[in-house]
């Protein structure tokens, strides 16, 4: 099997990085302006998903087709949220 | 070491497990518009009623919530260790590491179980016997428990989830024991990883959304 393999050393790295995230999302719950503290959310979110998605998950690693498919999921949900959102919003 | 047996469709064993990749990825896709829409939801309802779900927020317990995400965290780093000892064929790794994957969890599961019934004791559970206690100035009872509705739904799915996925772990645990899984062969250890990996990635949108308000 061709599969890559990862170091171990890049899995503990990525799990640090995901704490300091985490520390990162309670302490954004200061951010007075209700707006921004959810900007800051859903963009610690985002980067703690993307680095789960690209070294736990291995796309990082992956066929170029695996990786569209992966990415289609995302932009489907995005379909989602702006149609829902725009409905509403143009109610 | 047995040789993986490739079925007649596939050229070889290689062609055989992208397949798998691609497929277990697809799944997910459903699984994200699933999750997906109950996002949607919320993210409307939390858009007209800020105050409400706000105040339902402030019921959740904080410490609990960020302890829960660092041990699925944490279950997700040994998961991901877990699929590395198949792939160097260290079996006797694999199987510690499938069995930390699943007791990270249980723990997981074990205190929302104890915040799932302290919120039964603070009559925070839609119904009948809903009941906002505390001053919350100005904010409708209402919306408040349609956060809660939200709360469960969201969180109750996610926890079935889980249990799905220990209960695949477990089964993972008895063939790893037997040999089953090595550097040619060890695609039920990686497609269980992608699911896992995703139930966490809700996990870590669910957290922000639910504990973190306000």
């Amino acid at each position: 099997m061709s599969s890559h393999i990862v170091q171990k050393r890049v899995y503990y790295q990525v799990f640090g990085a995901l704490l300091v995230l985490l520390f990162l999302t309670v302490a954004a719950t200061a951010i007075e302006d209700p707006t921004w503290g959810v900007v800051a959310a859903v963009t610690i979110a985002v980067v703690k998903a993307t680095l789960i998605v690209l070294f736990f998950m291995h796309l990082a690693y992956s066929a170029p087709v695996v990786r569209i498919f992966a990415c289609s999921a995302f932009v489907w949900l995005f379909f989602l949220f702006i149609f829902t959102a725009s409905d509403y919003l143009t109610r | 070491m047995s040789a993986t047996p490739v079925a007649h469709h596939f050229d070889d064993a290689d062609q055989q497990f992208y397949a798998a990749q691609l497929g277990m990825w697809i799944f997910l896709a459903t699984e994200v518009l699933f999750f997906g829409g109950l996002f949607a939801g919320y993210a409307q309802y939390r858009y007209w009623y800020p105050e409400a779900f706000a105040a339902g927020s402030g019921h959740l317990d904080l410490v609990l919530g960020t302890l829960n995400t660092t041990v699925l965290l944490g279950s997700s780093l040994a998961m991901a260790l877990a699929v590395r000892a198949a792939q160097t064929s260290h079996t006797r790794e694999l199987v510690r590491l499938l069995i930390a994957t699943i007791a990270l969890g249980t723990v997981f599961l074990g205190v929302k179980a104890y915040e799932y019934y302290h919120k039964w004791h603070e009559h925070l559970i839609p119904g009948q016997s809903f009941q906002l206690e505390g001053e919350h100035a100005g904010v409708a009872e209402g919306p408040v428990e349609l956060f809660f509705s939200f709360y469960f739904a969201m969180t109750g799915v996610h926890a079935l989830h889980m249990v799905i996925g220990i209960a695949i772990l477990g089964t993972l645990v008895v063939r790893a024991r037997r040999g089953e899984f090595h550097g040619d062969y060890f695609t039920p250890v990686e497609m269980t990883g992608l699911y896992w990996h995703l139930v966490d990635i809700v996990w870590v949108f669910l957290f922000p959304f639910l504990y973190l308000i306000g």
